[in-house]
């Protein structure tokens, strides 16, 4: 046996895998923050560095895909009636941002006496941003619900649905170009069929989508909710892409159909891995493809060009944030995230190079333009952080002041929203207090959701999803999960991570109860106890036992029975562990109620002997 | 060593300011080293009113001065305390034939109350003297052969200020701190219990009495 050859799979994945593992953490570490760590490690691995993968543009194509999977989990954090709300900043000043950039370096790039089929193509390409780095930076400094971050989300969605006629139309700029010469449908079947599209992703994700979702969810197998999460993004990319829409609007669509279904959050904790890492293979994609001999060969030019058109679009930025207007503090985020180049203007000058509007040595210079500027930006970050916080501090302005907290979450979170936590949480919304609603069971939430309870679809048991539900900042955790293996796992589960939370549980039976003790829980109630006793006290009062007394006779039986429990635990230890596997629970409720004989056995002969309980004196 | 035991019996601290600042205070010096003693917060310990008679038999026999620390209601005591009277001061324990736990320690009464000092007078709208109330308590103190010590008053609670509110608190606690060397008490004689004689009471099988374990083990099978 000679040499195995690797699969290129498998070395492919080994390269990219292994380049994000070791350039991310020293990024971090050394405070440059993880998008610089995804880009350096592709100059390393790419044809410039080592030259251990080639193919960088069919890596950005499929990489591609973690920016659609960004926009879709983007869509699902904001409900149709917000994005109504937004659609005066997204229309507005997304669209003085496009325009006024593509104008203002439309016009000096003329005026530089570049040709004007080149500098429109330029400027066009130029004026968008990159989405990916935007958002992710966002989402990494938790930016999301502050007003630059609002900004920058209206600005990238703008630009998302201009991409669509600008890609239309960058062809017909050719020289002599006339329209529909390629033999293609008219433009406005093309038009007509975008619409269909539009019109079959709204009303499919309205009417389809949560009942596709909840017969999936009730197949109770975690892993094909987690494929039908991929699928549905995949599908709808896939549909919007054919009749030449953006996929990354697409799934912005379908997320923001989604974004009050109970399969929310679910949904999220699910994609987001995949997001993660996708959307690093695509910043490792862009740092492979900076093509360092078109660099080489114009270096004065690409540094002439970065500078001036990131200041370009640096002085329209600037201008919006001082009318939006952006809080101080935030206004070098906001200018930051928006003045690079990005993904799409590699798509409008490939566009512009098919249609022969630009030759292919411009294109390339204006593709390394962006690369360069992408690349730009988190350092362009870590330079404003220093200095800008300074210059704040010098001129004494509150930084902070205007900047919109992150929503509230509930102080109670309730994992398990059955016959128990349903009474539970009816109690606790007659009252006022808000509760976050948790629920593995699909026909459970969708027939809650009927009711019009807001109760979301997921395991509780899953750390992610506990962080989502504001474990970290709630008060009080109610356990009311039924299986009693679930209700100790999220037990364990928030005992480790969110010592804060106070812990409400439910017991199954005796040998759970005392497992929970055991864990340092002191609010346990037994399901079955008190409805049992309260029957209890009903059989006592058609004995012929007056209602009062019955009362206090199950009162007394019931802490008596938890004092028994009490005393019990300690001595229990590995046995109770071993009776609930076993599930010889019977065993465990004899022995507990001959030691209640026991005990009354003694009494009684001490009672016998002398002092008798009786009425009052009067 | 807690010797004093203070029993505090609020059904509604939330909205008060006497008792709220006297559990606060009382709660305060009850722990920690030299803490002389317990405040047991009755309506915290019982909110089902499922009185927990051995618990309470227990750390009375500890105390040599037992405090009721309550709001006037009705003329009386809230209805747990009350409750709690009936429950734990049982024929045979603390009177009647062999209930001599209680005997020899001293019960001090720390009240408030709604109506004004004018009030309580026979020309106001109370028409007695809060004196007049205090029978009931004194004859339960003598029953057990507990004394009976001059009970502490504040009238007008809903409309005291601060101030007057911090004064009494003071008082209390000063008094708890001082006992038994007051001057008010200096010449009281030590109380001879009452008796109540044996058979006055009905028969036990017949009793509305405290559940007992015999009895929970029927219900228990």
């Amino acid at each position: 046996m000679t040499e195995a050859h690797m699969p290129n799979w498998l070395s492919l994945g080994l390269v990219y895998l292994a380049a994000a593992v070791i350039a991310v953490p020293l990024a971090r570490f050394l405070g440059l923050g993880s998008i610089i760590g995804y880009l350096g490690a592709g100059i390393v691995i790419g044809p410039f560095g080592l030259n251990l993968v080639s193919d960088a543009q069919a890596m950005l194509h499929f990489a591609e895909f973690g920016v659609v999977l960004m926009l879709f989990l983007v869509g699902l954090e904001l409900e149709p009636r917000r994005l109504w709300a937004m659609r005066r900043p997204i229309f507005g000043w997304g669209s003085v941002q496009l325009f006024g950039s593509t104008l203002l370096m439309f016009g000096v790039g003329v005026l530089a006496g570049a040709p004007w089929r080149l500098a429109l193509v330029a400027a066009l390409g130029l004026a968008m941003s990159s989405t990916a780095i935007g958002l992710a930076v966002l989402a990494e400094r938790n930016l999301g619900n502050t007003t630059a971050g609002q900004g920058v989300l209206s600005v990238a969605l703008l630009q998302d649905i201009a991409a669509i006629p600008i890609l239309a139309l960058v062809p017909l700029l050719a020289a002599g170009g006339g329209l529909h010469d390629d033999g293609g449908p008219p433009l406005w079947v093309e038009a007509a069929r975008a619409l269909g599209v539009i019109a079959v992703i709204v009303l499919g994700g309205r009417l389809l989508l949560r009942p596709a979702l909840r017969w999936i969810a009730r197949s109770e197998t975690p892993e094909i909710f987690t494929a039908a999460a991929l699928l549905l993004v995949v599908a709808t990319a896939a549909l919007m892409l054919s009749v030449g829409l953006s996929m990354a609007l697409g799934a912005f669509l379908a997320g923001v159909l989604l974004a009050e279904s109970e399969y929310r959050r679910e949904l999220e904790t699910d994609l987001e891995p995949f997001k993660g890492l996708l959307l690093g293979l695509f910043f490792i994609a862009v740092g492979m493809g900076i093509d360092f001999n078109v660099v080489m060969r114009h270096p004065g030019l690409i540094v002439a060009l970065v500078f001036g058109f990131v200041l370009l679009k640096t002085i329209v930025l600037w201008g919006m944030a001082r009318a939006m207007p952006v809080p101080l503090a935030e206004r070098p985020e906001f200018v930051i995230l928006l003045a690079q180049g990005g993904e799409f203007g590699f798509v409008v000058f490939q566009t512009a190079t098919q249609g022969r509007v630009i030759d292919g040595e411009a294109a390339s210079v204006l593709v390394a333009v962006v690369t360069v500027s992408m690349l730009l930006t988190p350092l362009l970050l870590l330079a404003a952080d220093r200095w800008w916080a300074a210059h704040l501090r010098a001129h004494r302005v509150e930084p902070t002041e205007h900047r919109l907290d992150a929503p509230q979450d509930a102080p109670v979170i309730l994992a398990g929203f059955g016959r128990y936590g349903q009474i539970l949480a009816r109690l606790l919304f007659s009252t006022g207090v808000r509760v976050t609603v948790l629920d593995h069971d699909a026909e459970q939430v969708e027939a809650a959701r009927q009711f019009g309870w807001r109760v979301y679809y997921g395991d509780a048991t899953r750390l992610d999803l506990l962080r989502v539900a504001g474990a970290a900042s709630a008060k009080v955790l109610v356990v009311a999960i039924d299986d009693v293996e679930q209700n100790l796992a999220l037990v364990d589960l928030a005992r480790e991570h969110f010592p804060q939370l106070t812990i409400v549980a439910r017991a199954r039976d005796a040998p759970h109860w005392t497992q929970l003790h055991q864990r340092g829980v002191r609010w346990i109630e037994r399901e079955t106890l008190d409805a049992a006793l309260m029957s209890g006290r009903s059989v006592l009062q058609q004995l012929g036992v007056e209602p009062y007394r019955a009362r206090r006779l199950a009162l007394h039986f019931r802490r008596h029975s938890i004092e028994q429990l009490v005393t019990m635990a300690p001595h229990l230890g590995d046995r109770a562990r071993l009776i609930s596997i076993s599930k010889a629970g019977r065993q465990q409720l004899e022995q507990l109620l001959a030691q209640e004989r026991d005990l009354a056995q003694r009494t009684r002969g001490r009672l016998q002997d002398g002092a008798r309980d009786d009425g009052a004196p009067g | 060593m807690h010797d004093i035991l203070v029993l505090l019996a609020h059904p509604d601290l939330e909205h008060s300011r006497v008792h709220a600042a006297l559990r606060t205070a009382l709660s305060q010096g009850a722990t920690g080293a030299g803490a002389r003693w317990q405040l047991r917060d009755l309506y915290a310990l019982y909110p089902d009113y499922d009185i927990d008679i051995v618990a309470e038999q227990a750390a009375l026999k500890a105390a040599r001065l037992v405090v009721w620390l309550h709001p006037v209601h009705w003329y009386g005591m809230p209805p747990l305390l009350k409750m709690w009277l009936d429950q734990v001061f049982a024929y045979g324990w603390a009177y009647g034939p062999g209930g001599t736990q209680l005997s020899g320690k001293d019960l001090w009464l720390v009240v408030s109350t709604g109506g004004t000092e004018q009030s309580y007078r026979p020309d106001g709208h109370n028409r007695f003297f809060i004196d007049a109330f205090w029978p009931p308590y004194e004859q339960t103190a003598q029953l057990a052969g507990m004394r009976f010590l001059p009970p502490l008053v504040l009238h007008g609670a809903h409309h005291v200020s601060a101030s007057e509110i911090e004064e009494h608190v003071d008082t209390v606690t000063e008094h708890l701190r001082r006992w038994p060397d007051w001057p008010e008490i200096a010449d009281l004689m030590p109380c001879i219990q009452g008796e109540a004689p044996e058979g006055e009471r009905p028969a036990p099988e017949l009793a509305d009495a405290p559940v007992t374990e015999a009895q929970l083990a029927e219900v228990a099978r």
